[in-house]
């Protein structure tokens, strides 16, 4: 299995590893009930180091990229990271990803750890204007340090001003001593917070820095388990579950990042014609009474089989039982009711408003 | 944490506590352990019956869901009511408080078939 520059502190802090599309990387360190209760009530730090970074780099640079995303990312001002899908040929999601503008001829792309290689050879095939493309991955380590006193504990690590970095822009600088750090306003917990990349030689140096600063705030390691109930409270995708190739963004709920009138891109002519001809589902989100619903519980509506959870958890903030899954379009409307179908007994559900939660600063 | 030595187990990790023709059954300290933290749990109807092997509830954590099976056979006479909204009782308390259903035996010579703490033991 492959292994984060991250592993051995994982160990030390006495994480449990699985097995997460071939990494080993902590599901949890504590339990996934109080680091998600640390993250959203002080601050968090993930491992995201399985997160691929591929360079575009040359004049054509951002051509090339939105060559290949749906989103409009030529209107992205130097500093600024933009979420966006990759769609293939038939408009299915080839992955989900954060493209960053970080000079005039030089583009990072943020890939998820499964798609790494998937991404790589799909963006190297579908490269018509030649421009360099480096899946540097293996160079570069990820933190996530994500909660409301998140830029309280960087500040203290950087003289890069972090209250100048909006939501969604990011600043290169010294990270604990390290040069040639990105900061970026991002994350995928529904809290302020940031994802540090950091080249991979350095991370001995970054773990135990952000530690000692994160003591004095009660900064608590978070492993996948709780990553995932965050992202799920806010109904943010996870790429394998809720979106995949054959899934297209109108249906996964992209729409809001697939930019039709931006001109040519991978997928728009067949994303064209579904919109035109009608979206036959849509990804939504449901409260479930009595029962947690998990993937592939068929949605059931009338009787009838109409869909299917793609995610699905207790919500530790909410205390309710969440779930993500595809429902007919007609009836994709906030408050359209279905029972699921939890293992041969019937829980009703409600699609609901999401993000499910709402952070209150 | 140590396991109960007037206690049967199975080795799906469930314990056996029997007074008179009564068994208590639970999950184990081990199976809570691997389980991480509980958040729901569906208990059987109280007078349903199971056949030893079968599955008799259900015991979710935030990641999974997994089977409870009737470590023995017998008829539900009692199921553990605290635990609704109070399932982390299951993790911090799994040989006692967070005890999951109650059956009254229908072939008291199956628990010759259970193992005892220092066969667990090895397994756990």
């Amino acid at each position: 299995m492959r292994r984060t520059p991250f592993h051995e502190f994982h160990k030390e802090a006495g994480a449990r590893l699985i097995d997460f599309g071939g990494w080993e990387m902590p599901v949890q360190y504590t339990g996934i009930l109080e680091e998600h209760a640390a993250c959203r009530e002080r601050v968090g730090l993930f491992d995201v180091s399985h997160m691929g970074e591929v360079w575009f780099r040359g004049p054509k640079a951002m051509d090339a990229v939105s060559h290949l995303v749906t989103n409009d990312v030529k209107k992205l001002a130097l500093g600024q990271a933009m979420y966006t899908a990759m769609c293939n040929e038939r408009g299915g999601i080839v992955d989900d990803l954060i493209v960053y503008n970080v000079a005039p001829e030089e583009v990072l792309i943020c890939v998820n750890a499964a798609n790494r290689d998937k991404d790589y050879n799909w963006m190297i095939t579908h490269n018509p204007m030649g421009v360099d493309i480096v899946n540097e991955s293996d160079s570069w380590c990820q933190l996530a340090i994500q909660g409301r006193t998140a830029e309280a504990l960087l500040q203290t690590l950087t003289d890069v001003p972090l209250a100048g970095i909006k939501n969604y822009w990011f600043a290169a600088g010294t990270v604990a001593g390290i040069p040639r750090c990105i900061i970026a306003r991002t994350g995928y917990t529904g809290e302020d917070g940031f994802e540090v990349f950091c080249p991979a030689g350095a991370a001995d140096i970054l773990w135990p820095a952000i530690q000692a600063a994160g003591k004095p705030l009660g900064l608590a390691n978070i492993g996948l388990g709780a990553r995932d109930t965050l992202r799920l409270e806010m109904k943010y995708c996870l790429y394998g579950n809720d979106i995949n190739d054959d899934t297209t963004p109108l249906e996964g709920g992209l729409a809001w990042v697939t930019k039709l009138d931006k001109g040519e891109f991978i997928g728009r002519d067949p994303i064209l014609a579904q919109k035109a001809a009608g979206v036959p589902k849509r990804l939504v989100g449901l409260v479930v009474e009595g029962r947690i619903a998990r993937p592939h519980s068929p949605i059931v509506q009338n009787g009838v089989v109409v869909g299917e959870v793609t995610s699905g958890t207790r919500s530790p903030s909410l205390g309710l039982n969440l779930a993500i899954g595809y429902v007919p379009a007609g009836s994709a409307a906030v408050g359209t009711a279905f029972d699921i179908d939890i293992r041969g007994s019937m829980a009703p559900a409600k699609v609901a408003k999401t993000p499910f939660y709402t952070r209150p600063y | 944490m140590s396991y109960p030595s007037h206690y049967k187990y199975t080795d799906q990790h469930e314990w056996v506590s029997v007074t008179g023709d009564v068994a208590t059954v639970g999950i184990t300290h081990h199976a809570q352990d691997a389980l991480g933290d509980i958040v729901h749990v569906e208990l059987p109807a109280v007078g349903k019956t199971f056949a030893k092997g079968k599955s008799a509830c259900e015991v979710e954590s935030v990641k999974a869901v997994s089977d409870v099976y009737a470590p023995v056979s017998g008829t539900v006479t009692e199921v553990n009511g605290a635990l609704d909204g109070n399932e982390a009782v299951i993790n911090s308390d799994p040989h006692g408080g967070g005890w999951l259903f109650k059956l009254k035996l229908s072939n008291p010579g199956e628990l010759e078939g259970l193992m005892d703490v220092g066969a667990y033991e090895a397994i756990a």
